[in-house]
C-alpha cells in the first residue's frame, strides 16, 4: 500500500489555542479515509493545514513524498490536492460552467496574451477542457444546470457544483469538509453515490470530514479520530467505533 | 400503401437518403449528436444480427425499459426486423411490475438503459426462466457487474458484426419475410384498479395511424423537427417517433436527460408536439410567474398585446372574420410580444400542437391560441394505435375532442358508451381471450368512456363508464367532469357534486379565500371569516355566474339545479379530502347530510354545525346557516 499524504507531528496554535497537538496520521493512495470528532476537535484545521491556508508551527506534511509544508496552496493544487469547503466557496454570481471551467484553469497552458487573442491555441484548449468537463457533468447528472446561476441553486446543489469543480483539477486526492451538511435523505444518498465513484471510477483518493456516522461507517476504509486537537484513534471503522477513547470523546452519542 | 413493416420503411428511406439526411439527433455531454438514415440503418442491422446469433427466433418478444434514447428504436427496430415484436415498459416501473410484463409477455430479452434499469432487472431476474439475457446501453457504475446474463449493446452488435461475415443477406432476408400484419408492439394499457393488460398492435395499425393522422389531416414533412419526450412505452410516442418518423421521414430529437426537456425543446424548435394538460398548463403557469417577475415594460407589453391576442383567438374560434383594425393590431403584438414568447417556450415553429389524456382548461386553451400556438384535443387509447379523434384546425371548441380522423367511425352505445372501428383497431390482449372479446364485442371497439357526439358532429367525452353515475330517471352525469368544469373558475377551489338516484344534480362549492377575498376587496364588501365570506349574497351571485356558464356546456339533464357554498373548507386533515386532494365524495355526504338533504327538498337556508380539527389538535366546532341557490 503506498503512502499518498503523510502528516508528521503537526503542532498548529492560534495565540492560546491549540488546534493540532502533534497529529500524524497517514492516508494511503485510493482510500476513503475518514476523519470524524466532535465540534471544534480540529479536523477543518486539519484539511486547511494540509491544503496550505493554514501553516503549521512545528511538523511537515508529504504529499506522494514531497515535503509540501513550506508550498504555497496554489501550488498544493497544481501538484493534485483538491479541496471542498463546509459552506461553500463557488462564484456565486458565476454560471455553474464558468465555476467548473475555472476548476480546471489550473492545468490549461495558455497565458494572458493567448487567452487574450483566444482563436487559436486558446479555443482549442478550451475545447478539450471543456470535454473533460462535460463528462463531470454528465458524472454528477448536472446538465440541466449548466448555465444556472450558481447563486441561485438549492444547497444540495450548490454542493454538487463544488465536487464538479474539485474534479474537473483532476485531482489524486480529494479533501472533502463535511460533504453532506444539510442534506436531505436522497440528497445524501446521492453524495455517497458519487464519492464512491469518484473513488472507484477515477481512482481519486479521498479524505472526509463527515458527521454522519452511518455513512462514515459504511464507505470508510480508515478512520481516525481527533478530540481537542488531538488523534485519539486510528483504524478500521470497526475498531474505532469499540474504541473506549472514542466512544468517551462522543458521549451521548450511538453508532 | 403496399404491404409496408417498420423495418421495410427504414429501408426505404436509407436507400433514399443514406448519408445524406440525419434521421436521428441524440444531446449528450452538451453537443447535439446526428444520427443518418445510414447509421440508423447499421445499428438496427447490427444489433438484430447480434440478437439473430444469440437465438432471437421470428415471433419471440423482447422488453425495453429506459428512457427516450436512440438505442431504445434500434432494439425496437432490431426485433421487429427479425419478426418479433416489442414490450415498452415505462421506466419508472418497479421490479413487480416488470416482473409481471416480462413474464406475462414471454419475453426472451430485456433491454435496459442503464445501472438502475439492470439493477431492478438482476432483482428479479431469477422469476423469468424464459429470460435469455438482459441488454445494457449505458454501462455507466456497473464495472464491478459480473452477472453472466449481463451483455452490453455494443457488444451485441459487436456480435452482429461477425455475424454478418457469415451470413451476408440475412438481414435483408428477414426484413423481406415481414408482414404488415405481424404483432409489432405490444403495449401496457394502464390499469389503474385492475393489472395492466398487453394490447398487441401490428404494423398495419401503427401505420395506418400515422397515415390517417400525420398525412391526410395535419400532414407532417421530411424536413420536420420533432422531439421525442414521453415515454416510449406509450402509444402516443410510438406514434410520432417510430410509426410517424419511419413513414415521413422527419428528425427525431431525444433530449440529453429527462430533466433538461424544456430546454431541448428550445434548442431544436419542433413542428409538432403532444404533451398531456399539466405540461401545457404548466408552461402557461411559468410564463405568468415569470412575466410578474420581469421589468415594467414587458409586464405593460404583455398587458397590452395579451388581450388582442385573446381578441383574435375568439374570432377564430366564433368562426368570424377578422376585422381589419384587429389583424394590424395582432401583427403589432407579433412583434411586440408574441413571437418573443413563442421562442422562450421553444414553440416558434409548432404548425401543431396537441393535448390529450385529460381535459384542459379553456383559458389555456385560448391562451396558446392567444400568442399563436394551434392547441388541439385529442382522444384515443393504446387499443386503436393512439388516437382517433382530433380537433380540426378550423374547428376547435374547448369541451370537445373533434372529429374522427379518416377510415375511422365512432358511435355511442346504447349504455352511453364512446365504440370506434377502424384499420388500426388493435387485434387482441396477448394471453387474454375473455378482455379481449369484451372489448371487441361485436365487431366495435368498447373504450370504456362515456360520451356523445354534439350538434356539430363533435366527440365530446365525459367520464370513464364505471365513474359515471345516473338520476333517478336513468339520465347520466358525470361528478368529476362538471367538478372539474367548475374547478377552471380561479373562484372555485374544490366543487362535489350530487345526483346518484336522485331527481336532479346539485353541488356544494369551496370558494378559493384568496381569489374571492381579493374580488371582495376590490367590490368594497367587507368580510370577516372563511364562513362569513362565504355566505354574501355578492359572493352567491358570483359563483352562480360560474355555475350557469357550467350548467350551458352539459346535456339538460346533468345540469346543476341547486348549489350551496360550503361555509368551510373541504380538508384532508378533516377526512374529507383525501391526501393527494381528491374528494371522498361518499364521506361528504354522510358528514353534510343536512345539507345534501336541505338541497333535495328544496329548502333555502339550514343551520349547520360541524367539527373542525385544528392544525396542533385542537377541536372546535362551527355553526353556520348556509343558503342555498336555485338556478332553474
Amino acid at each position: 500500500m503506498d503512502e499518498i499524504l503523510r502528516v508528521d507531528n503537526v503542532f498548529l496554535s492560534f495565540g492560546g489555542v491549540n488546534a493540532l497537538f502533534d497529529v500524524s496520521l497517514a492516508v494511503y493512495r485510493g482510500e476513503i479515509f475518514s476523519i470524524i470528532g466532535p465540534n471544534g476537535a480540529g479536523k477543518t484545521s486539519l484539511l486547511n493545514s494540509i491544503s496550505g491556508f493554514y501553516h503549521p508551527q512545528r511538523g511537515n506534511i508529504y504529499f506522494e513524498g514531497k515535503n509540501i509544508t513550506k508550498l504555497p496552496s496554489h501550488k498544493r493544487a497544481e501538484l493534485g490536492i483538491a479541496r471542498t469547503f463546509q459552506n461553500i466557496e463557488l462564484f456565486k454570481g458565476m454560471t455553474v460552467l464558468d465555476n467548473l471551467m475555472l476548476g480546471a484553469h489550473i492545468h490549461m497552458k495558455s497565458g494572458v496574451l493567448s487567452g487574450g487573442i483566444y482563436w487559436g491555441f486558446a479555443e482549442k484548449e478550451e475545447l478539450a477542457f471543456r470535454e473533460k468537463i462535460e463528462e463531470i457533468i454528465d458524472f454528477l447528472e448536472i446538465e440541466h444546470i449548466r448555465y444556472a446561476v450558481t447563486g441561485q441553486l438549492s444547497y444540495g446543489l450548490q454542493k454538487r457544483v463544488e465536487l464538479g469543480r474539485a474534479l474537473a483539477m483532476d485531482p489524486k486526492i480529494i479533501l472533502m469538509d463535511e460533504p453532506m451538511a444539510g442534506m436531505t435523505i436522497e440528497e445524501k444518498e446521492d453524495m455517497v453515490r458519487f464519492i464512491i465513484d469518484i473513488n472507484e471510477e477515477r481512482d481519486v483518493t479521498v479524505v472526509l470530514i463527515e458527521h454522519d456516522m452511518g455513512v462514515v461507517m459504511d464507505i470508510s476504509d480508515r478512520v481516525a479520530v481527533l478530540d481537542f486537537g488531538k488523534k485519539i484513534a486510528e483504524g478500521k471503522p470497526e475498531e474505532v467505533r469499540k474504541d473506549p477513547r472514542v466512544i468517551r470523546a462522543y458521549i451521548g452519542e450511538e453508532f | 400503401m403496399g404491404n409496408y413493416t417498420f423495418p421495410k420503411l427504414l429501408r426505404e428511406k436509407y436507400l433514399k437518403w443514406g448519408d445524406n439526411k440525419v434521421a436521428i439527433r441524440e444531446k449528450d455531454y452538451g453537443i447535439w449528436n446526428e444520427v443518418t438514415w445510414k447509421g440508423y440503418y447499421e445499428n438496427v442491422k447490427y444489433f438484430a444480427l447480434g440478437l439473430k446469433k444469440l437465438g432471437f427466433e421470428r415471433g419471440e418478444h423482447i422488453s425495453i425499459i429506459g428512457n427516450n434514447e436512440p438505442e431504445w428504436v434500434y432494439a425496437e427496430l432490431a426485433a421487429q426486423s427479425l419478426g418479433g415484436a416489442v414490450i415498452g415498459i415505462y421506466q419508472d416501473s418497479t421490479p413487480p411490475e416488470i416482473k409481471y410484463i416480462a413474464e406475462l409477455s414471454d419475453s426472451v430479452y430485456v433491454i435496459t438503459e442503464d445501472q438502475e434499469q439492470t439493477d431492478k432487472l438482476l432483482e428479479i431476474k431469477d422469476e423469468l426462466p424464459l429470460l435469455r439475457k438482459v441488454i445494457y446501453w449505458d454501462p455507466k457504475g456497473m464495472r464491478n457487474y459480473r452477472d453472466p446474463i449481463l451483455m452490453s449493446f455494443k457488444e451485441v452488435q459487436e456480435l452482429g458484426r461477425e455475424f454478418e461475415k457469415e451470413h451476408p443477406n440475412l438481414f435483408e432476408e428477414e426484413i423481406d419475410k415481414g408482414n404488415e400484419e405481424d404483432i409489432a408492439l405490444i403495449l401496457t394499457t394502464s390499469g389503474t384498479t385492475s393489472l395492466p393488460k398487453l394490447a398487441m398492435l401490428t404494423h398495419k395499425n401503427m401505420l395506418k395511424m400515422a397515415e390517417n393522422l400525420l398525412v391526410k389531416v395535419d400532414p407532417m414533412y421530411p424536413d420536420d423537427e420533432f422531439v421525442s419526450f414521453l415515454p416510449l412505452a406509450w402509444v402516443g410516442e410510438q406514434m410520432m417517433s417510430i410509426s410517424g418518423g419511419l413513414l415521413i421521414g422527419f428528425t427525431v430529437n431525444f433530449p440529453e436527460e429527462p430533466t433538461t426537456v424544456t430546454e431541448n425543446i428550445r434548442e431544436i424548435g419542433p413542428h409538432v408536439m403532444f404533451s398531456p394538460p399539466r405540461v401545457w398548463e404548466g408552461i402557461v403557469s411559468m410564463i405568468q410567474v415569470k412575466i410578474e417577475d420581469s421589468t415594467p415594460l414587458k409586464k405593460l407589453v404583455y398587458r397590452t398585446f395579451m388581450p388582442i391576442g385573446y381578441r383574435m383567438a375568439d374570432f377564430k374560434f366564433n368562426k368570424q372574420k377578422p376585422p381589419l383594425k384587429w389583424k394590424i393590431l395582432y401583427k403589432i403584438g407579433y412583434f411586440m410580444l408574441f413571437r418573443a414568447l413563442k421562442d422562450r417556450i421553444g414553440m416558434s415553429r409548432i404548425r401543431k400542437a396537441y393535448t390529450g389524456g385529460a381535459a384542459l382548461g379553456p383559458d389555456v386553451f385560448r391562451f396558446y391560441h392567444a400568442i399563436g400556438v394551434n392547441l388541439k384535443q385529442i382522444y384515443g387509447q393504446t387499443e386503436i394505435a393512439g388516437i382517433s379523434v382530433v380537433h380540426r384546425d378550423d374547428g376547435i371548441k374547448f369541451e370537445t375532442v373533434g372529429k374522427p380522423i379518416p377510415e375511422t367511425e365512432i358511435r355511442i352505445s346504447e349504455e352511453g358508451e364512446i365504440l370506434s372501428r377502424s384499420p388500426s383497431v388493435f387485434k387482441g390482449y396477448y394471453k387474454n381471450p375473455e378482455a379481449t372479446a369484451e372489448a371487441l364485442k361485436d365487431g366495435w371497439l368498447h373504450s370504456g368512456d362515456a360520451g356523445y357526439i354534439d350538434e356539430d358532429g363533435h366527440l365530446v367525452v365525459i367520464d370513464r363508464m364505471k365513474d359515471v353515475m345516473r338520476l333517478s330517471d336513468g339520465s347520466i352525469f358525470s361528478p368529476q367532469y362538471i367538478e372539474n368544469k367548475l374547478k377552471f373558475s380561479p373562484y372555485i377551489k374544490e366543487a362535489v357534486v350530487f345526483g346518484k338516484d336522485k331527481p336532479y344534480v346539485t353541488a356544494f362549492i369551496n370558494i378559493d379565500y384568496e381569489n374571492v377575498g381579493k374580488w371582495a376587496e376590490n367590490h368594497q364588501i367587507a368580510y370577516t371569516t372563511y364562513t362569513d365570506l362565504s355566505q354574501k349574497p355578492e359572493v352567491y351571485e358570483l359563483i352562480r355566474k360560474d355555475v350557469e356558464r357550467v350548467n350551458k356546456q352539459l346535456p339538460e339533464a346533468a345540469r346543476i339545479k341547486r348549489f350551496l357554498i360550503l361555509h368551510k373548507e373541504l380538508d384532508a386533515d378533516d377526512q374529507e379530502l383525501t391526501r393527494t386532494k381528491k374528494v371522498r365524495r361518499r364521506f361528504i355526504e354522510q358528514k353534510y347530510n343536512e345539507l345534501v338533504r336541505a338541497m333535495y327538498e328544496n329548502r333555502d337556508n339550514v343551520e349547520v354545525q360541524a367539527r373542525v380539527k385544528y392544525r396542533d389538535g385542537r377541536e372546535a366546532v362551527i355553526k353556520a346557516f348556509v343558503k342555498v341557490e336555485t338556478m332553474f
